[in-house]
């Protein structure tokens, strides 16, 4: 549990300088990425991975928004490198192996899944944007 | 006369940062309703309201109210650059603000266009190494897998990056670079260093998945930006099928 923390931090700010993130919001990319990162293992054994990605990404999203109000940035800057651990690269490759092994069934099944996860990968962040709006509106 | 010639200078002037602003954006990889948003807000903070803007992942067009020409830039390169962002950004809130004019506006917009990246490809590669190294252990991998993923991730990320510079086609880019991947994880395998082929493969190409381009492409599509969303989408199905077949040749010879 400590390694995933650690590596979904460290990941998550390699991301960040791989996408020429701002110096100083490094360490807000890690944390984004590592709380998505442990609310999505934390809940993809009791629910499905597509929901406990649309939460975990909820969870993102909410985060950098908070980030970019603090410190008045575009909240793509910490939303990008925090959905990165999330992003279904493990299964689109698994999809990809059972295609070449011939296992149509299999590898359609694997595809569809990754897509419902990135479908919802980027509903999370819509969802968050709104979420955020209707406070706003709220608090004025 | 000269009242026409003048005051359409200004507006040319005005049209111009726009244009620069939203080009800036728009290469470093913002979302669409981002940069249009920001052109509008420039342009009617500076003395220009109704003016339209329409951004398509390749094209931008511009237009102010009335009988002015409208005009248009042509985007060819599209990379990932959040610093730029953030910095094109900051100018608008500047323009807003009132601080800056149309001209200092200009002048620093030019500045962060000829700026190089943040980072240095050296440190660009080291980065995407250890985060190579770090998915094959969130994905369940064992500790033995770290390392060969460091080495397989960093040279995978880096022969994309020098491919591209060298050939200019993305698609042979990726490919091969996913070739590499490939082909070094097998290598490690059968040097008995690391246990797990899948693990090491699926952490090292971490750093050429399009993500970011999928979930734009979503939102974009959820935003009514349907030519940006499905184009952007088009990208990154090819960018995930260079990556996939690139894999699938090694593995082709394995299984």
């Amino acid at each position: 549990m400590l390694a995933q923390l650690i590596t979904s931090f460290i990941a998550s700010a390699g991301f960040g300088i791989i996408f020429n993130a701002p110096r100083a919001s490094l360490l807000q990319c890690g944390i984004s990425g590592m709380l998505g990162w442990m609310v999505y293992i934390l809940l993809y054994e009791s629910l499905t991975p597509v929901s406990a990605s649309l939460i975990a990404t909820v969870i993102v999203g909410g985060i950098s928004q908070i980030f970019a109000r603090i410190y008045k940035t575009p909240v793509i800057i910490f939303s990008v490198a925090g959905i990165i651990p999330l992003v279904p690269g493990g299964l689109a490759y698994n999809a990809m192996r059972k295609f070449v092994e011939n296992d149509y069934s299999v590898a359609m099944e694997l595809a569809a899944q990754a897509a419902m996860i990135s479908g919802s990968i980027a509903l999370g962040l819509v969802l968050s944007e709104v979420m955020n709006q209707m406070i706003r509106r709220v608090i004025k | 006369m000269d009242q026409p010639s003048t005051i359409s200078r200004a507006i040319f002037e005005i049209m111009d940062t726009c244009l620069l602003a939203g080009k800036i954006m728009l290469q470093s990889g913002a979302e669409t309703y981002r940069v249009e948003d920001t052109m509008i807000r420039i342009a009617e903070t500076l003395g220009i309201p109704g003016s339209h803007s329409y951004v398509t992942p390749t094209v931008i067009m511009f237009s102010t109210n009335g009988t002015d020409p409208a005009k248009l830039i042509r985007i060819a390169e599209r990379t990932t650059d959040l610093h730029k962002i953030a910095q094109v950004n900051l100018v608008s809130r500047r323009i807003s603000s009132g601080e800056l004019n149309v001209q200092e506006a200009y002048e620093l917009l030019k500045v962060i266009e000829a700026a190089p990246s943040e980072y240095s490809v050296r440190l660009r590669i080291i980065a995407a190494a250890i985060a190579s190294g770090c998915f094959s252990i969130m994905f369940q991998g064992s500790w033995a897998d770290f390392l060969p993923a460091v080495v397989a991730g960093g040279v995978g990320y880096a022969a994309s990056l020098y491919l591209h510079r060298w050939v200019q086609v993305k698609f042979f880019a990726e490919l091969s670079a996913a070739f590499l991947i490939g082909l070094l994880a097998a290598i490690f395998i059968n040097w008995g260093w690391g246990h797990q082929l899948d693990k090491i493969i699926i952490g090292s190409i971490m750093p050429l998945v399009p993500g970011l381009l999928i979930t734009n492409a979503i939102r974009d599509l959820m935003a009514g930006h349907l030519v940006s969303g499905i184009s952007k989408g088009a990208d990154a199905l090819l960018t995930a099928f260079a990556t996939g077949s690139g894999v699938a040749i090694v593995l082709t010879f394995i299984y």
